[in-house]
């Protein structure tokens, strides 16, 4: 992509650059605009949130007793605690299964490699359904178990074509030198595959971390224990649900709730804006080549 | 090879069942065959392991729609009906509501959901500048790895009865508009959101074609004097129909597959009457009023229209000579 236009592509015109201008930054304001008021709501006094109607778009004095009444420990770390541990087990065994079985089915000439093939690609058809999903994790004792929110995803059918798809495209030559070398196919997908697949491995971990981050209902049917709720689940019921936060989580009365609730999405979303402009720069690279072959 | 072996298998689970295809009639081949790639069963194993038990095993589990599942007495202990809950579903008038909701809103979303990734790759395609271009696409991008409690939170805080807009306008001395849990407006409102969400991401597919096409007809249409327009219009938009008309096939195969989450969260706030989707119905049916039967089989009449519509969709992307999804 080269820094200036091409001749070809030529000059709109004023009013049409104009135009263009405008429609981008509405769509970049249509987008950052709400997170925007999330933020400063969050941080706001609570005179100045209540004065105001529930929200602020600037606030005048940064206040982070919000974040300090919920991070005091309660509902809301627990909750972030478990969406932590669940995302960072949850990915990891999901990469390490994700990468064994895309790089057996591979491989050229795996002995029943076919109808391997055919068995997974099938399950594209027919996601399973609600109820009987619930009667498969009920019938493992998942119940009220965190493994419930990890196993019945472990493997994303897209995500595993991908991942083959990228393996595939990595030239067979290297494969095959290093089999003649002697090494065992651990070896050669230590040595060989993963140093060159690491982009696609760092944006199929972050789907699956974000999945995993980002789920919530799970929780309402398979726990009965609410303490075991990650954060979306709180969130759920506090935020969007129309439960109150303060009345949970004793007295909050340095702060209004509204900044409470806001604080929450914050710190819902955060993890997620902090990862996404590392793995952002491997999306084009990754993703696209290996998605648009499958 | 062999030493190897043993740190491939820890985390296999429950599964097992796959293990060995073992191959009594021509020993000496297929057992070869087999030991030569044992490592790669191995490596296979945990995820084959998955599939079987929460996949196939969820399509095993469809047996409860012909029963009267009662989950205290198990699927043993349970009754059979035959196809009781299917012909109570012709005459349930709550069902079929759900599914009218749900094809009101999969019309709304092709409608309304589906142009607008082409029109916002075309707007972004038609940046010159590289800095400007990959900003404005990382800031499009970033709904989509929002959860949608937090993206209904944000619509909440803009759009509800105390939300900044009507905020504005009680300033402007206007009337509040009252689109958050107005059942007459939630169908564009659930189409908003999903614009709001998905519509940045879902311009990857397009500008990757728009990447592609082929210059050279640019430079001849610019020396012919053809406008922007009329470049637009001549030379990109028929250069990349054939991946619009893929992307319109499989999303018509996947047309009642209008999401989940999202209507679960919302359908309180409208009541079941607009709110009541499919997926919310066996939810609601299932879970919260204990008829796990008849909800299962809601799903699987879904599912089967489902497979049906995506086979179809299949063929079709294959007969316009493209790869359909499942061609490996």
């Amino acid at each position: 992509m080269s820094s200036s236009a091409p001749a070809w592509m030529g000059r709109p015109g004023p009013a049409v650059r104009a135009a263009k201008a405008i429609a981008l930054t509405v769509v970049v304001i249509l987008v950052l605009f709400p997170l925007w008021t999330v933020l400063a709501t969050s941080l706001a006094g609570p005179q100045e949130v209540i004065s105001n109607g529930g929200w602020v778009v600037w606030p005048r004095l940064l206040s982070f007793d919000a974040y300090a009444d919920i991070l005091e420990g309660g509902i809301i770390t627990r909750a972030l605690v478990v969406s932590g541990g669940v995302t960072l087990v949850g990915t990891a065994l999901s990469l390490v299964c994700t990468i064994a079985l895309a790089y057996t089915l591979s491989r050229p000439d795996v002995y029943g490699g076919k109808p391997m093939l055919l068995l997974v690609l099938f399950t594209f058809l027919f996601p399973p359904g609600m109820v009987p999903l619930f009667l498969v994790v009920h019938s493992a004792g998942l119940v009220d178990n965190y493994a419930a929110l990890i196993l019945p995803f472990l493997i994303n059918v897209f995500n595993l074509v991908v991942m083959r798809g990228f393996f595939q495209s990595i030239p067979k030559e290297l494969i095959e030198a290093a089999r003649m070398d002697g090494a065992g196919e651990l070896t050669v997908l230590r040595k060989v595959v993963l140093p060159l697949s690491k982009a696609v491995i760092a944006v199929i971990g972050l789907f699956y971390a974000v999945a995993y981050w980002n789920r919530f209902f799970e929780a309402i049917i398979y726990f009965n224990d609410q303490t075991m709720w990650p954060i979306g689940t709180v969130l759920r019921q506090y935020v969007t649900g129309g439960a109150s936060l303060s009345e949970a989580s004793g007295e909050l009365a340095a702060t209004s709730p509204q900044s409470v609730q806001m604080a929450v999405v914050i710190l819902a979303t955060l993890p997620i804006v902090v990862v996404y402009p590392f793995l952002q720069r491997y999306f084009a690279k990754g993703v696209l080549t290996g998605a648009l072959k499958a | 090879m062999i030493m190897t072996r043993a740190r491939a298998t820890p985390d296999a689970g429950t599964g097992g069942s796959v293990g060995t295809p073992d191959a009594p009639r021509p020993p000496n081949r297929v057992r070869e065959r087999f030991r030569a790639s044992r490592v790669l069963w191995l490596l296979a194993l945990p995820g084959l392991a998955y599939f079987l038990f929460f996949h196939y095993g969820a399509l095993f589990g469809n047996v409860l729609a012909f029963m009267n599942y009662v989950p205290f007495l198990g699927i043993s202990g349970s009754e059979w009906v035959g196809l009781a809950h299917f012909e109570r579903m012709l005459t349930d008038p709550e069902f079929w509501n759900a599914v009218t909701n749900t094809l009101v809103i999969a019309l709304l979303q092709l409608v309304f959901f589906f142009p607008a990734p082409l029109a916002l790759a075309l707007l972004l395609h038609s940046i010159v500048g590289d800095t400007v271009r990959k900003f404005v696409q990382s800031v499009v991008y970033l709904p989509h790895f929002l959860s949608w409690v937090i993206v209904l939170a944000l619509f909440q805080q803009m759009l509800g009865g105390a939300g900044v807009v009507n905020g504005w306008l009680s300033d402007l001395g206007a009337s509040p508009l009252a689109i958050i849990g107005n059942p007459d407006v939630y169908g564009p409102l659930v189409v908003a959101q999903l614009i709001w969400k998905e519509c940045g991401w879902a311009t990857i597919i397009f500008l990757a074609a728009l990447s592609q096409v082929d210059e050279q007809q640019y430079e001849a249409a610019a020396i012919d004097g053809a406008s922007w327009g009329r470049r637009l219009w001549h030379v990109t938009l028929p250069a990349i129909r054939p991946v619009i008309v893929l992307l319109l096939v499989l999303r018509l195969g996947e047309f009642l597959s209008i999401g989940f989450e999202q209507f679960f969260l919302q359908r309180q706030s409208v009541g079941p009457e607009t709110g009541e989707v499919l997926e919310t119905f066996v939810y609601f049916t299932g879970f919260a009023g204990g008829d796990f039967g008849y909800a299962a089989a809601v799903g699987l009449f879904k599912g089967v229209i489902g497979i049906v519509l995506i086979y179809t969709a299949n063929k079709v992307a294959h007969r316009l000579g493209e790869q359909g999804v499942y061609k490996s």
